[in-house]
C-alpha cells in the first residue's frame, strides 16, 4: 500500500523530472528508475572496458611511433571512462567489484561492436571514426540525462570521445593520402565496420523494449532510429570527403525526409551477437575474466596493505 | 551542453589546430637547434642516444602489454602513463641521434615519408638495437613488472639528473624534462614494491620472486660501454658506473622499508664478450621486435 509520505516523495521525483532537472544519489527514486540506470550504465562501462581490448590488440604493433602514442592514449580514456562510469554506478549502491562479476560472468551485457575483431591496422581509425562517432550520437545527449552523476560523467567522456572519433578519421586521412594497399586496407576496415557501426544504435524502434519506459523517466532522450538516421546523415560527407565508398549501394538522399534512406543492417545477425555467437564474444570476455583473476593477488595485497596500514600509524610514519 | 551536442561539427574543416597531434607527422626537434656543441662527435653522440633511446622504447613496450591486462582500472591508466613517457622521451631521443649522425638511419626505398626516428624504431633488426638487456623481458607477474620498473626508473632517473648538465642543449632538454617524469615512475614503483612486500603473504613471496627474476640483469646498467666512457668524456653523456653508489642507496631503502632482503642471484654474464648495449640481447627482444614492426616493416613507403 502506498503511504502518503511515499507519494510525496514520488510527486516531488516527477516534478524533478518535468522540470528537466537532476535527480541526485540521496534523492528518493522508484526502484525500476534505479535498476535501470545501474543496467545502462553498468553497460556502458562494460564498454569502455571490453572495448580496451579490439583497439588495445595494435598497441604492440602501432606502425610509427606517434600512431603508438595516440593509441595508448586512447585506450587508456577507456579505462579512464570505465572508471567514471563505474563510480557513477557505484552512486546507486552497487559496487565495481559487482558488477566486474556480473560482466564476466555474463549476466550484464556491453556494446556487441566490441564482439567483432580487429584485422588491419585502419580498423583503428575505423573505430575510431564510425565507432566511436556512432557512441558520440548515442551519448550526447546523455549528457542531458535525469540522473546527475551519469550525466556529468558523460560529459567528460563525450569530449574525449569526440577527440578519438577525430583521431580516427585524421588516421584514415593519412592512410588515404598513403599507398595503394593503404587504401584498400581503408576501405576493406569500412566495409566491415559500417554494418555492425549502424547496428550501434540499437534494435529499430518497434522493436525496442526499454525505450518507451527510458525515455519517460529521461533516462533516454531520443530513439534508436532517430539517433542511426542522424549518424547515417554526417557520415556521409565525411565517408565522401576521406574518398571511401560505404558498403550501401541503396544509400541516396531523399529530399522529401531531409535525410538519406539508407538500407538496415543484418538484425538476425545483431540478436545473434547480442545473445553470445559473435565472432569474438568468448575470447573477449576470456581476456576480461583472466585479468581480473590473474590481478587478484594484487588487489588483495593492495587492501591488506592499507588495513594495516590503519591499524599501525605510528609504525607506518616511521618508515616513510 | 551546447558545446558538446555537435560532436561532428569541424570534422571536414581544415583547422589543422584541432587535431591532437597535428594533422601532420610533426618533427620531433622541430625549431631546436641541432647544431653539435664543441668537441662532441656526432656519431659518439647519436651512438649514445640510440642506448638511452632503445632503453625507454623497448622498456614502454612491455609497460603497453599491460593495457587491458592491469590488476585493476587505476594500474592500466598509471602503466600506460608511463610507457606514454617512455614514449616520449624515445621518439625525442631517436630525433636527435639521426640528427647527430644521419648514417644511423636505415635506408628506405626512396620516397619513403617515413621519419627518422621510424626508421629507426622500425627498420632496425634486434642486433642493432642497444638497450640493455634488463628492459626486453616477457613481463611476468605484476610483481616482475614492479620490480622491473623500479631498477629501471631508479637507475634512469639517477642518470638522468645528471644529464641535465650535458653539454649536447638537445639531450639536456630531453633530460629536464624526462626527470620529472621518471621521478614518478620511481615513486610509483617503489610504493608497490613495500605494498606487495607487506601486502599478504602470497604478495612478498611474488615480490621476492619478482625481484629474483630481474636483479641478475641489473648489474648490466651499471657497465661503462666505450660509448659511455666516450660520452662523460666529452661532456654529452654520463659514465654509468658512477651512478652505482646512489642508486644503491635508493633500492636499500625500497627494500628496508619492505622488509625484503637483497637478493642472491648471480649477475647474468656477458654473451661473447657483449651485452646489450653491443647489440648482444636475449631471445625475447628479436620476438618483441618481430610484433611491433610487422605493420611498418609490410608499408616501408607507407604514411601513418
Amino acid at each position: 500500500m502506498t503511504t502518503a509520505p511515499a507519494q510525496a516523495e514520488e510527486a516531488s521525483f516527477e516534478a524533478t523530472l518535468a522540470r528537466h532537472d537532476r535527480i541526485e544519489p540521496r534523492d528518493w527514486m522508484p526502484e525500476r528508475y534505479r535498476a535501470t540506470l545501474v543496467r545502462q550504465i553498468a553497460q556502458h562501462a562494460h564498454s569502455e572496458i571490453i572495448g580496451m581490448q579490439p583497439e588495445g590488440a595494435w598497441i604492440t604493433r602501432a606502425p610509427s611511433l606517434r600512431r603508438k602514442a595516440i593509441l595508448l592514449a586512447k585506450v587508456q580514456d577507456e579505462a579512464g571512462h570505465g572508471l567514471y562510469l563505474y563510480s557513477a554506478c557505484e552512486t546507486l549502491g552497487v559496487s565495481r567489484q559487482e558488477l566486474t562479476e556480473k560482466l564476466i560472468e555474463g549476466k550484464q551485457k556491453y556494446s556487441s561492436i566490441f564482439n567483432y575483431p580487429t584485422l588491419s591496422y585502419a580498423d583503428v581509425g575505423t573505430i575510431g571514426w564510425l565507432v566511436d562517432g556512432a557512441a558520440i550520437c548515442n551519448q550526447v545527449p546523455l549528457c542531458r540525462t535525469s540522473y546527475g552523476p551519469y550525466g556529468r560523467a558523460m560529459i567528460r567522456v563525450c569530449k574525449e570521445e569526440s577527440f578519438h572519433q577525430r583521431q580516427g578519421f585524421e588516421l584514415l586521412a593519412t592512410m588515404m593520402r598513403g599507398t595503394d594497399a593503404q587504401r584498400a586496407m581503408v576501405q576493406e576496415s569500412v566495409d566491415r565496420f559500417w554494418w555492425p557501426a549502424l547496428m550501434m544504435f540499437g534494435p529499430p524502434d518497434a522493436d525496442s523494449s526499454h525505450t518507451a519506459q527510458s525515455m519517460a523517466w529521461g533516462i533516454k532522450r531520443d530513439t534508436n532510429d532517430e539517433l542511426r538516421q542522424k549518424f547515417v546523415d554526417m557520415t556521409v560527407p565525411q565517408a565522401r570527403a576521406l574518398g571511401v565508398t560505404l558498403p550501401d549501394p541503396d544509400l541516396v538522399w531523399n529530399d522529401e525526409k531531409g535525410g538519406h534512406d539508407f538500407t538496415q543492417p543484418d538484425w538476425a545477425e545483431f540478436r545473434d551477437v547480442v545473445s553470445g555467437s559473435g565472432p569474438c564474444n568468448a575470447q573477449r570476455v576470456a581476456h576480461r575474466r583472466r585479468a581480473h583473476e590473474d590481478g587478484a593477488w594484487v588487489r588483495e595485497a593492495a587492501s591488506a596493505f592499507a588495513r594495516r596500514q590503519q591499524q599501525e600509524p605510528q609504525q607506518q610514519e616511521a618508515v616513510s | 551542453m551546447t558545446d558538446h551536442t555537435s560532436a561532428y561539427d569541424g570534422l571536414l574543416g581544415d583547422d589543422s589546430a584541432q587535431w591532437a597531434f597535428g594533422q601532420d607527422f610533426e618533427d620531433p626537434l622541430a625549431g631546436v637547434d641541432t647544431t653539435l656543441a664543441a668537441g662532441v662527435d656526432g656519431a659518439a653522440l647519436a651512438a649514445y642516444c640510440l642506448m638511452l633511446g632503445d632503453d625507454a622504447l623497448v622498456h614502454s613496450h612491455r609497460l603497453s602489454q599491460w593495457a587491458s591486462n592491469a590488476p585493476d582500472l587505476e594500474e592500466d591508466i598509471a602503466l600506460a602513463n608511463i610507457a606514454l613517457d617512455l614514449l616520449g622521451q624515445a621518439r625525442l631521443l631517436l630525433a636527435r641521434a639521426a640528427a647527430a649522425d644521419p648514417s644511423v638511419v636505415p635506408a628506405l626505398p626512396a620516397g619513403s615519408p617515413v621519419p627518422p626516428e621510424d626508421a629507426l624504431a622500425f627498420f632496425r633488426d634486434d642486433a642493432d638495437f642497444r638497450n640493455v638487456r634488463l628492459v626486453e623481458g616477457e613481463n611476468g607477474d605484476f610483481a616482475v613488472t614492479t620490480a622491473r620498473l623500479l631498477l629501471f626508473s631508479t637507475h634512469r632517473l639517477a642518470l638522468l639528473e645528471r644529464l641535465r648538465d650535458s653539454v649536447d642543449p638537445v639531450l639536456a632538454a630531453i633530460a629536464a624534462k624526462g626527470v620529472k617524469e621518471v621521478a614518478y615512475h620511481r615513486d610509483h614503483a617503489a610504493r608497490w614494491c613495500v605494498t606487495l612486500a607487506r601486502g599478504t603473504e602470497e604478495s612478498r613471496r611474488r615480490m621476492r620472486a619478482g625481484l629474483d627474476v630481474v636483479w641478475p640483469l641489473h648489474h648490466e646498467l651499471f657497465r661503462t660501454h666505450p660509448v659511455e666512457a666516450t660520452a662523460a668524456e666529452q661532456g654529452f653523456g654520463v659514465d654509468p658506473a658512477g651512478l652505482a653508489a646512489d642508486v644503491d642507496v635508493l633500492l636499500e631503502q625500497v627494500l628496508s622499508v619492505g622488509g625484503l632482503d637483497r637478493p642472491t642471484v648471480p649477475p647474468t654474464g656477458p654473451l661473447g664478450r657483449g651485452a646489450g648495449r653491443d647489440g648482444r640481447h636475449t631471445e625475447a627482444l628479436g620476438r618483441m621486435l618481430a610484433e611491433m614492426q610487422v605493420v611498418a616493416r609490410a608499408h616501408p613507403t607507407g604514411r601513418w
